[in-house]
C-alpha cells in the first residue's frame, strides 16, 4: 500500500514539553484503530520555528497546519481529516480573515512563514532527525560525497571565501579565511570544532538544529575536515541539551554505519572521526579558547589571543572552530555554489540569519530571514508585533554582549555591520522585544547579572568591573542612586570595554552602554524623580488609594503585610513605610480606586 | 556507502518517499470520501489512483481525500484541479475509469469524456 499522507508532528524541545511526544503515540493507536496505519505514516520532526502555537502538527500533501494540539484533538483529526478528508478547523492556524482563507493553499504563506527564507531550517520541521535516509532524500551528504571525490581542499576553501559566508556565532568572521589559516598551518594532527555551547539567554537555534537537522552538522564537519586536513573532529555541546546530544549521538552512529564517517570515506584515502563533548553549560565556553580549555579536560577560562585556535588550539595544533548554524550553511553552499549564496542578502553579509523572537511579541519561535530584512518586518510582518495593543518600546539583540534598539532604527536593514554601527551586535541571534511596560535600566540589570553569573574571575576587569557596574545598577534601581552614579556607570563600562581579556567582558557594558544612549531620560528618571517610567523598579513605586475608594475594606483585608488602614465607608490609607508593593490590594479593588505613582 | 553514484541512487529513491512534503505546483486530483462515497467503494479508488501516480512517477501530483460534495447518487466522485483551480468532476468512477484519468487526464491532459459528471444528468 502506497503511503498518501505524512503527519509531521514537531519534536522540538518547546514542543515535545507540551506532550508532542504522547500525540505521536495517540496518532499511531487512533490510525492503528481506523485501519490507516499502512496508507498514513505519522513522523517526529525538528522544531518548525513557530514554537508559540506548539504542539504543532502539519499534515502532508494538503499542507494543513495544526496548531496548539492537545492529546483529546488527535482522535478528531484522525477521524474527520485523516479518515473523511474533512480539514479539523477548530485547530487550524490562521492569520487572516475569513474571506481571504479560501484563497491560501497551505500554510507557507501565513504571516510567519511566507517572508521567511529556510536555509539554516532546510530540514528542520521537514525531515525525521533519527533518519539517515530521509537526510539523504533531500540531497545530504552530496556535497561531501562531491568535495572529497570532485574537489581539492583549497578549491572548498576558495568556494567558501567566494560565498561570502561569516560567522553565525556573533563575530561574524569570514568563515573561508578561518579555514585558509588553519590550511596553511603545517601540523601533523589538526582539528575542526563545533561550537554548540549555546548560552544567550533566549537564543536557541542552535539547539533546533541539532535537534531536527543533525546529519547537516556532521556533512559540514567531515567537509571542513577534509579542507583543512584535519582528520578529527568534536561536537561541544552543553549536557542541558539532552535532547541535541541524543539525536545528535544516534546521527552520528547512522553515519558510521553509512561509512560516512571513519576511514576511507567515498573510496578515498580521507578519513573523519567525531565525537561529542559534553559542557557544563558555562556561558564563557562560547569563547574558542575557554571552548578549547574545556575539551582538554581544564577548567573553562580563555586565554590571550594570538596565537589564534587557527595557530594553536585544541592540544596546541591548528583548529578551527564555528558554530551550529555557520555549519549548517556549508552543505548547500557546496551544492548549489558560491554564486547563489552571494544573491541572497546585503553587500556585506551574505545569507539568511536565524533570529529567536521573544519578549513582548505575538509569534515567539525561530525565524530565518535573508540578511537586509528590516528590524520592522521581522518584528510586525513575522512576528505579528506586540500583543495586547501596546507600543513598542525597544528590541534587544545580542543577548548579554548586544544593545537596545528604539523605534527610530525600526527601519535599519539587518546585517552585522549595520548592527554594530548601532552599538548593538547580530551575536548568536537573541532577539528580546520590549514595550512600553519594560524598565531599560531593569533589562540593562538583568542583563548584567547574567554576566557577573557567568564571568569566569580570570581578569580583572571583568570580574570585579562587572560587579561593580552591577551595584551601581541596583543603586539606582532602588531609588538611592544620584547622577553622579550615572557618570560612574558610563566610565567604568568604557574600561571594561577596553580591559578585559575575552568576547565576555569586552561586550558585557553594551546592554547598559545602549540603554544609556538611547534611553537616558529613563536613568534620570530613576535617579531625579526617583520614578521608574515603566512602573517596575519595585522601590520606586507608590501605591495610593483615591478618594474612589469606597471603604469596602477589600484592600484590607487582602494585604499580606497589613500595612493599609481605614474604617468602613472611609477612604483607606496605604502605611507607605510597611508597604511592600505586591499589587494585592490593586487587583482586589472591585472600583480601580488605587493607583501606582 | 562506497560511492557518490551509490549515493544519488539512494537519494532518488528517498526523495520520492519524501516528495509529499514538498509544495505541489501541479494538478492535484482529489476523491469524495464521506460515507456516501465511501459506501460507494471510493477507498479503492484512491488507491487505484494513489497507485497509478507513483507507478508514473508524477512527483508533482497531489492526492488527497474530500468530503461529500453533494451529489451522493453520483458517487464515487473525482475531481481533477488544475493549477488555476479550475476543476473537472468525473462521476460514478471505478478502477480502470480511474486509470484513464490518470493516464489520460494528467498525463497526456485529455479529459475522459465518457465519465464526466455532465453525461449523468
Amino acid at each position: 500500500m502506497l503511503v498518501r499522507a505524512h503527519v509531521l508532528v514537531c519534536g522540538g524541545t518547546g514542543c515535545l514539553s507540551s506532550k508532542s511526544e504522547q500525540i505521536v503515540t495517540r496518532f499511531n493507536e487512533v490510525l492503528n484503530e481506523l485501519g490507516l496505519n499502512k496508507e498514513i505514516q505519522v513522523i517526529m520532526t525538528g522544531c518548525f520555528g513557530f514554537c508559540e502555537k506548539g504542539p504543532i502538527v502539519i499534515v502532508y500533501p494538503d499542507e494543513v497546519f495544526y496548531s496548539k494540539v492537545e492529546l483529546s484533538d488527535v482522535d478528531a483529526i484522525c477521524t474527520e481529516h485523516l479518515l473523511k478528508g474533512r480539514v479539523y478547523q477548530p485547530k487550524v492556524y490562521h492569520d487572516i480573515t475569513e474571506e481571504d482563507r479560501s484563497k491560501v493553499t497551505g500554510f507557507s504563506q501565513i504571516g510567519f512563514y511566507n517572508r521567511q527564507l529556510r536555509i539554516a531550517l532546510r530540514n528542520c520541521g521537514v525531515i525525521d532527525p533519527f533518519s539517515i535516509d530521509e537526510y539523504i532524500g533531500r540531497n545530504g551528504y552530496e556535497a561531501l560525497g562531491k568535495a572529497v571525490t570532485e574537489m581539492s581542499p583549497i578549491e572548498v576553501i576558495n568556494e567558501l571565501t567566494k560565498s561570502g559566508l561569516r560567522g553565525r556565532g556573533g563575530g561574524g568572521f569570514p568563515t573561508g579565511t578561518k579555514w585558509k589559516f588553519a590550511y596553511n598551518n603545517q601540523a601533523s594532527q589538526k582539528y575542526i570544532i563545533c561550537n554548540a555551547d549555546e548560552g544567550d539567554p533566549g537564543a536557541f537555534m542552535d539547539r533546533a538544529i541539532l535537534e531536527g537537522d543533525p546529519h547537516s552538522i556532521i556533512e559540514a564537519m567531515a567537509i571542513g575536515g577534509f579542507a583543512i586536513g584535519a582528520s578529527q573532529g568534536y561536537i561541544y555541546v552543553r549536557a542541558e541539551y539532552p535532547i541535541a546530544v541524543e539525536r545528535m549521538q544516534h546521527a552520528i552512529n547512522q553515519a558510521y554505519e553509512y561509512g560516512l564517517l571513519g576511514k576511507r570515506i567515498f573510496n578515498t584515502d580521507f578519513r573523519f572521526d567525531l565525537e561529542i563533548r559534553l559542557g557544563a553549560g558555562a556561558f564563557v565556553c562560547g569563547e574558542e579558547t575557554a571552548l578549547i580549555a574545556s575539551i582538554e579536560g581544564e577548567r573553562g577560562m580563555p586565554r590571550n589571543k594570538p596565537p589564534f585556535p587557527a595557530e594553536k588550539g585544541l592540544w596546541g595544533k591548528p583548529t578551527v572552530i564555528n558554530n551550529v548554524e555557520t555549519f549548517a550553511n556549508i552543505p548547500i553552499i557546496l551544492l548549489n555554489g558560491a554564486t547563489w549564496f552571494q544573491q541572497i542578502g546585503t553587500e556585506k553579509s551574505k545569507g539568511t540569519k536565524v533570529f529567536a523572537l521573544g519578549g513582548k511579541i505575538n509569534n515567539t519561535g525561530l525565524v530565518e530571514i535573508p540578511m537586509g530584512t528590516t528590524l520592522r518586518e521581522v518584528i510586525f510582518d513575522i512576528g505579528g508585533g506586540i500583543p495586547n495593543q501596546k507600543k513598542f518600546k525597544a528590541v534587544q539583540t545580542g543577548g548579554p554582549s548586544g544593545g537596545c534598539l528604539t523605534s527610530e532604527h525600526l527601519d535599519t536593514q539587518i546585517d552585522y555591520d549595520n548592527l554594530i554601527s548601532l552599538g548593538s551586535m547580530m551575536g548568536s541571534g537573541g532577539m528580546i522585544i520590549m514595550d512600553e511596560n519594560n524598565c531599560m535600566v531593569d533589562v540593562a540589570r538583568f542583563f548584567l547579572e547574567f554576566t557577573v553569573d557567568e564571568s569566569c574571575g580570570k581578569c580583572t576587569p571583568c570580574r570585579e568591573g562587572t560587579k561593580r557596574m552591577l551595584e551601581l545598577l541596583e543603586k539606582i534601581t532602588s531609588g538611592m542612586g544620584t547622577l553622579e552614579d550615572i557618570e560612574k556607570l558610563e566610565k567604568l563600562a568604557h574600561m571594561i570595554k577596553d580591559a578585559s581579556l575575552c568576547g565576555l567582558g569586552q561586550t558585557a557594558p553594551n546592554p547598559v552602554l545602549s540603554t544609556l544612549e538611547n534611553f537616558k531620560q529613563e536613568y534620570i528618571a530613576h535617579v531625579v524623580d526617583k520614578k521608574c517610567p515603566a512602573g517596575v523598579c519595585k522601590e520606586l513605586l507608590h501605591y495610593r488609594i483615591t478618594d474612589q475608594c469606597i471603604g469596602c475594606g477589600k484592600c484590607k483585608r487582602n494585604c499580606p503585610v497589613d500595612c493599609i488602614s481605614g474604617d468602613k465607608r472611609e477612604i483607606h490609607i496605604i502605611n507607605q513605610l510597611a508597604c511592600i508593593k505586591c499589587g494585592t490590594c490593586q487587583t482586589a479593588c472591585p472600583v480601580h480606586a488605587i493607583v501606582v505613582d | 556507502m562506497k560511492t557518490l553514484e551509490d549515493l544519488k541512487k539512494m537519494r532518488d529513491e528517498m526523495s520520492k518517499k519524501i516528495s509529499l512534503r514538498e509544495n505541489k505546483n501541479g494538478l492535484r486530483v482529489v476523491v469524495g470520501m464521506a460515507t456516501c462515497g465511501i459506501t460507494a467503494g471510493a477507498r479503492p479508488i484512491l488507491t487505484t489512483i494513489l497507485e497509478e501516480v507513483s507507478k508514473n512517477n508524477l512527483t508533482d501530483v497531489t492526492v488527497s481525500q474530500v468530503g461529500c460534495i453533494g451529489e451522493c447518487a453520483l458517487e464515487p466522485i473525482v475531481e481533477v484541479y488544475d493549477a488555476e483551480g479550475k476543476r473537472t468532476t468525473y462521476a460514478k468512477v471505478t478502477k480502470d475509469v480511474a486509470r484513464k484519468i490518470v493516464q489520460s487526464h494528467i498525463m497526456n491532459h485529455e479529459v475522459v469524456m465518457s465519465n464526466l459528471i455532465q453525461s449523468f444528468k
